[in-house]
């Protein structure tokens, strides 16, 4: 049984089930099914889920070092739901809440520090989306480990993006920050005090 | 088009002094009732038929938003941060008994029972409500002026501003008693006197056609109109005239993005969002009906209160 759910198909179910929470939110935005103010429903939770799957592709490397579970095959695809995400969370604002009205838009990110953050953070995943496939990997060499390693200013754009975006600090907002600080700081652990936290366990 | 129904009285239900009268009985027989149901009301529960004649100042042409939104979709952080937060948990929380103390810089204080406020003649304005998170609802509201009640504690020469106090109940408001500290509870907010004297300035004690829901700030509330939402101070225990201006919630919070005036202005945008445009709650067809609209100055009531600012900056007093 084990042997059967290649990591292909593993791979291909994350991307079902990842974009399950989209579709539905979508169909029921669309037929009037989403509260009050469907817009801003629709708005905050794709901000969300990029959130979420940014926060579990920085669990894979200390959930290796630490549990021994070894989930690296399917980090790019956590990664690229982040994206994807970001890039529906970004789609649904320029043409759901703000009707592709570009003046607007261009004052938000011009002079708004939050909207500033959450444009950073696509940008750089959009980034690292464009360089996910193995010829830019093979391509960029050494150089790609580095590349890749912006996605930690990214998620932390994101996270302040995200408690910026209430008008007071919010339980959940700071969850979602304390977990991206702790990830982070995990990675800035000497690699020492890293191997003993494994052993420890 | 109607998008709901609620009991509207006709021009020809304007009461009479003998039927007013008989509808305190009513009422009071209605409170008794209710005081009953409440005991082992559901989650929620509130709202007893109120009625009241048309207001000479509601708005015409505005489609009120659907009952079910305008009290499910509230922002009222002593219950929680949620839009449905209000509703799914004001269900503790008792506006009955209740008093109302007017007092400070005033020649007669006095401390109003809420039923003695339910037994005035009521008025029903249909307003726009504009929040300062760039949503729109329309809702028909049902009160009087304020300036009716402050006549009557006859204010003296030196009062200059209104400072208002909502309930401290940390035990049936669950987000006064939250760990993270959001406002300074109580809620305070503040009018300038003659702002607080406007005709268009009420005491709102329903809504639909029936007394406020917990979660729309049961039992009496404050709406004005031209200004952003959180001016509208709900479950007030306490008014007071005052000669300096008075501390208001939003503004201790972050006085850069809330200032006292909160008057609705498209020019003058919210540091984080442009306040240009609102999203009507309540539209439906989903989303791609609810497209945004435009924000009028003073929420549409520009010309009945724009001489209260004149020769102001109001970018600087915003």
């Amino acid at each position: 049984m084990a042997r059967r759910l290649s990591p292909g198909l593993i791979r291909a179910a994350l991307y079902v089930a990842g974009l399950m929470p989209a579709s539905v939110a979508f169909a029921m935005g669309a037929t009037g099914r989403l509260g009050a103010d469907p817009v801003n429903a629709f708005l905050r939770m794709l901000g969300l889920w990029a959130l979420r799957f940014l926060i579990l592709s920085l669990c894979v490397t200390p959930l290796r070092e630490i549990a021994g579970i070894n989930l690296l095959r399917y980090r790019r695809a956590l990664g690229l739901l982040a994206f994807w995400y970001a890039l529906f969370h970004l789609t649904a604002y320029v043409g759901l809440d703000q009707g592709f009205d570009f003046p607007v838009l261009l004052a938000d990110v011009e002079k708004r520090p939050f909207v500033i953050l959450g444009m950073v953070a696509f940008l750089v995943l959009a980034g690292l989306a464009a360089t996910s496939n193995r010829w830019s990997i093979r391509r960029l060499g050494p150089r790609w480990r580095a590349l890749h390693r912006w996605v930690y200013p990214a998620a932390c754009c994101a996270a302040i993006h995200f408690i910026l975006s209430f008008k007071v600090l919010r339980p959940e907002t700071l969850a979602y920050a304390l977990a991206v600080a702790l990830l982070l700081a995990w990675r800035v652990l000497p690699a020492g005090m890293r191997r003993r936290a494994a052993l420890s366990r | 088009m109607r998008l709901f129904d609620y009991p509207r009285p006709a021009a020809s239900d304007i009461t009479p002094e003998g039927a007013y009268l008989s509808r305190r009985a009513t009422l009071a027989a209605g409170l008794a009732g209710g005081a009953a149901w409440l005991a082992g009301a559901p989650r929620g529960a509130w709202a007893d038929p109120l009625r009241a004649a048309p207001g000479a100042l509601s708005g015409t042409g505005l489609t009120p938003t659907p009952f079910q939104d305008a009290t499910h979709y509230n922002n009222f952080y002593e219950f929680g941060l949620e839009k449905t937060d209000p509703a799914e948990r004001s269900g503790d929380f008792h506006p009955r008994p209740w008093t109302v103390r007017v007092e400070g810089l005033v020649a007669r204080p006095r401390t109003y029972d809420i039923d003695a406020l339910l037994a005035r003649p009521l008025e029903e304005r249909l307003y726009r409500m504009r929040c300062v998170e760039a949503w729109s609802m329309v809702i028909p509201w049902i009160g009087f002026a304020l300036a009716d009640l402050l006549k009557e504690v006859e204010p003296l020469g030196s009062a200059k501003y209104v400072a208002f106090e909502s309930v401290l109940r940390p035990a049936e408001m669950p987000g006064q008693d939250s760990m993270l500290h959001v406002l300074d509870w109580p809620y305070a907010e503040g009018l300038r006197l003659d702002e607080a004297m406007h005709p268009l300035t009420i005491l709102a004690v329903g809504l639909y056609g029936r007394t406020l829901p917990n979660q729309n700030g049961a039992p009496v509330r404050l709406v004005v109109p031209w200004k952003y939402g959180f001016k509208g101070i709900k479950s007030i225990v306490r008014i007071r005239l005052t000669e300096t201006r008075p501390r208001t919630a939003w503004n201790d919070r972050a006085p850069d993005e809330y200032g006292f005036y909160a008057n609705v202005n498209p020019a003058v945008d919210h540091p984080r969002w442009s306040q240009a445009t609102e999203r009507p709650i309540g539209a439906r067809g989903g989303f791609f009906g609810a497209a945004r609209q435009p924000t009028l100055p003073f929420n549409g009531y520009a010309e009945q209160v724009a001489g209260l600012y004149a020769g102001m900056d109001l970018r600087r007093n915003f």
